[in-house]
């Protein structure tokens, strides 16, 4: 297949050796699970269970709020303990609502819905991957459905499975590409036929041949659908990058794949799709990569969702010093986590103990302008120069450099030699410039509200004024009429 | 930011590459033409490449004191490397004071008034190079022979004293001086004798090849200094845009001008291998903080270098022009800067957003 280049990009360390041989091993749920509402882009999903509740595996706990948003299925049989504020992961360490189950050690199933057939109509398929809870695995979680109902409002020729798996440590999708080959075709084969497009890429990073080669035998009764070996440069996993290496096509700014008629899904996705639609069990667990320097025994594991990080790291045998850093997802966009109380969440797609000799955390120095950062950014920016705007305070001349058209993968910061945290500023100004827009759409709202009243407030004082000289004219001419009487 | 604040972004990852690392990678590239420059000669080279650097050291602690900033930036190399720099630029038997006085210009007007390290528009060493060319032409255009450390005619310790500090004695440099191939061509030129007669004794290609001829301290010798530059490029410490088109930037014009009249304008490959062409192209002109940032802009800023030595060293009053054209273009180095931009992915040129074209149907 003929691919397209694409400008900078860096090439992290892999460190995948850890993991990837390691089969997928699935972690017995014990302890209490809590699971969050929201795990998904979108309006958190709304609670059906109550305190005391018995629930059975994939059982919906909680329903979808929304057009974007996704339920919540009970990853095991149990009881509800509670709806209340529980560690989530998010940046500011701060509790979230979740939903807290305590186990019954049966896993208990609850009655499958029935299975699809492969030739089931489109909206179908969009359905049943909107109702099993089904979100971007690969870390972006927004909800599948509807993505694949993109068809509705674009046309589309291409569906492209993401693959690339461009995060140092992380192997579970090589994993899972490998273990689970044919049902991942079964799920690919699926959301092409809800996207009604006529071609289906799965792009792999060439850092994973066996991975590749597994598909591509798996892909052979599959005429529509190609396996096409991208080269590992991070970050090829990112959308536009991927689609442009692919087909060649750029996507504008600010807008989608979808308008250049592509659609990308994760890999991972697929198989959750082939176990909604062929088995009919909802979202309930997902496969993600333990590892680090601090891990003690790194590893993929099949996780049932709300299955505390405590517990994934006891069961790769602990850790073996303190980890500089905790991490969900890779160490290039990967978040921090705060407390292992955290529970696993859909978009997790690797837990990361990381110590010093993988952070590789130095004292930052003054920028030279030496211009790695350019060379590095695959969005064509220049990331030092929006970082001393955002520096001065001046977010408007940031955002007139690009500040929005970042895509936050951290090449720059990856590869500045000065050490500069470019995308930390960059976060903070994108912040900054969220809360001034909401400031001042709350100041806009504000204004119509007391312009709606003071509108309000004149009519009614004219409408009085009428009444009260209607009033006084009627008594006139009634006194009027009144003293002619007498006269 | 401030580092004390938890990281609440990555990358949690990293190339490994730090500031004081690259400095010292420089250091190392330029160590086999500084030791050969100083063997070459002798003592009196290695007092004042000594004072230039001790010089630039202590300037950028003064800097750093009177401006309350911390004093790491110390360790980063820089200072050392702008001093170090400066040194192989000078005439080697220069005296003392002019290192000092050129290291002081170099950290304090240089690079501190403009906010230290990373700020400054022009190259701190090629400043006070200017500077000091200006202000002491005697000292600054007195060149002598090689006078090899080991060899029998080298300038003895003592002797070197009085050379370099002014200790002990007089030595009359005038009676030693010697003229640099470039320097002694533009004078018989001035003088009206054709190249091919002011060339014919003493200057040969190998000569300017191997070093062993009159120049700065650390600009004689082309192989040394080719072997450093490549390693820094090999290393990705620099890349090949500069030095490539910088090169290029004399060569070409030299050898046009050379094929119309060879004994008027010499041949491009004496451009190329005279004195600082090559320690301009790789150490001088690449320096980041006052190059452009773009490999495009990298391209036109080398090459404006290139032709701004070729015409300073062809129809200008001195023999030699790297510090003028190097200076010329860091002060244009903001508006190549402005203009050659990557394009921002997903937007034209102009930064408006790509229209979503049609596409044919498969």
């Amino acid at each position: 297949m003929k691919l397209f280049r694409i400008r900078g990009g860096v090439h992290p360390p892999e460190r995948k050796d850890a993991t990837k041989d390691k089969t997928v091993v699935a972690v017995p749920v014990r302890g209490t699970l809590y699971l969050p509402l929201q795990q998904h882009i979108g309006a958190p999903a709304r609670p059906v269970v109550q305190a005391g509740d018995h629930v059975l595996k994939g059982q919906v706990i909680a329903e979808a709020a929304g057009p974007v948003s996704a339920p919540i299925h009970a990853s095991t049989s149990g009881t509800v303990e509670a709806v209340g504020f529980y560690p989530v992961p998010h940046p500011s360490g701060l509790k979230g609502m979740a939903i807290a189950l305590v186990p019954d050690g049966l896993d208990e199933w609850t009655e499958a819905m029935p299975p699809l057939s492969l030739d089931a109509a489109p909206e179908a398929i969009a359905k049943r991957v909107g109702e099993a809870g089904i979100v971007g695995l690969g870390g972006a979680t927004f909800p599948s459905a509807v993505k694949l109902n993109l068809r509705e409002r674009h046309s589309l020729d291409t569906l492209v499975m993401n693959a690339a798996e461009c995060e140092p440590f992380l192997t579970c999708d090589d994993r899972l590409m490998r273990e689970y080959t044919d049902e991942l075709l079964l799920g690919v084969a699926l959301m092409a036929r809800a996207l009604g497009v006529a071609r289906t890429v799965i792009a792999v990073e060439a850092n994973k041949p066996e991975a590749t080669a597994a598909l591509a035998a798996a892909a052979a009764p599959y005429p529509d659908i190609a396996v096409a070996t991208v080269p590992t440069r991070y970050p090829m996993g990112s959308e536009k990058h991927l689609v442009h290496t692919l087909t060649g096509r750029e996507t504008p700014a600010r807008a989608l794949t979808a308008d250049i008629g592509v659609v990308v899904h994760n890999i991972a996705t697929a198989y959750a799709v082939y176990e909604a639609a062929i088995l009919g069990r909802p979202l309930v667990s997902r496969i993600l990569t333990v590892s680090g320097g601090a891990i003690a025994k790194p590893m993929n594991l099949k996780v049932a969702l709300g299955t505390p990080i405590a517990d994934l790291i006891a069961f790769c045998g602990g850790l073996t010093e303190e980890p500089q850093e905790l991490l969900s997802g890779g160490p290039m966009m990967g978040q921090p986590l705060r407390s292992t109380a955290i529970p696993t969440v859909k978009g997790m797609n690797g837990v990361l103990a990381l110590v010093p000799a993988d952070t590789r955390r130095g004292p930052a120095h003054a920028c030279l302008r030496c211009g790695t950062c350019v060379a590095a950014c695959p969005c064509g920016l220049l990331p030092f120069e929006i970082a001393a705007h955002v520096r001065n305070g001046n977010f408007e001349a940031a955002v007139d450099a690009g500040l929005m058209d970042c895509i936050g993968c951290g090449s720059c910061a990856f590869a500045c030699p000065s050490r500069i945290p470019l995308v930390q500023n960059f976060h903070h100004a994108k912040g900054h410039l969220a809360a001034q827009q909401r400031a001042q759409s709350r100041n806009e709202e504000a204004r119509r509200l007391v312009q709606a009243k003071t509108a309000r407030q004149e009519k009614l004082a004219a409408e009085r004024k009428a009444a009260a000289e209607a009033k006084k004219a009627a008594a006139a001419k009634a006194r009027a009429a009144a003293e002619k009487g007498a006269v | 930011m401030a580092e004390d604040r938890p990281f609440v972004a990555g990358p949690f990852a990293h190339a490994g590459r730090s500031t004081p690392m690259i400095m010292a990678w420089v250091m190392i590239a330029l160590t086999p033409a500084t030791v050969f420059g100083l063997g070459l000669y002798g003592w009196p080279a290695i007092f004042l490449f000594a004072t230039t650097l001790a010089s630039a050291v202590l300037a950028e602690a003064a800097c750093l004191k009177l401006a309350g900033k911390s004093m790491v930036t110390l360790q980063d190399g820089s200072a050392a490397l702008s001093g170090w720099i400066l040194a192989l630029t000078l005439p080697p038997w220069a005296p003392w004071w002019i290192g000092a006085v050129g290291a002081a210009l170099a950290i304090v007007v240089g690079k501190h008034v403009f906010g230290g390290l990373g700020q400054n528009l022009f190259n701190p060493a090629m400043v006070a190079r200017v500077a000091l060319l200006i202000s002491f032409p005697l000292e600054m255009t007195r060149y002598v022979a090689p006078r090899p450390l080991l060899g029998g005619d080298a300038a003895g310790f003592k002797e070197s004293m009085a050379i370099t500090f002014g200790l002990g004695g007089h030595v009359d440099l005038d009676a030693v001086s010697s003229a640099s191939l470039l320097g002694h061509a533009k004078t018989e030129l001035a003088r009206g004798v054709p190249l091919h007669e002011a060339l014919s004794s003493g200057f040969d290609l190998s000569s300017l090849f191997f070093g062993t001829t009159t120049g700065s301290m650390g600009e004689t010798s082309a192989l040394l200094l080719i072997v450093g530059g490549v390693t820094l490029i090999a290393l990705r410490v620099i890349s090949w845009h500069i030095p490539l088109a910088l090169i290029l930037g004399i060569v070409v014009p030299g050898a046009l001008f050379h094929a119309i009249d060879p004994d008027r304008y010499l041949s491009p490959l004496v451009h190329a291998l005279a004195a600082s062409t090559l320690f301009g192209a790789f150490f001088i002109a690449t320096d980041l903080v006052t190059s452009p940032v773009t490999r495009a802009g990298q391209m036109i800023y080398g090459a404006g270098c290139g032709v701004l030595i070729f015409i300073i060293r062809t129809w200008g009053g001195y023999p030699e022009g790297m510090a003028f054209a190097v200076l010329l273009m860091n002060a244009g180095t903001p508006l190549i800067d402005r203009w050659v931009r990557p394009r921002i992915y997903g937007r034209d040129r102009k930064g408006r957003p790509l229209s979503v074209t049609p596409r044919e149907s498969k």
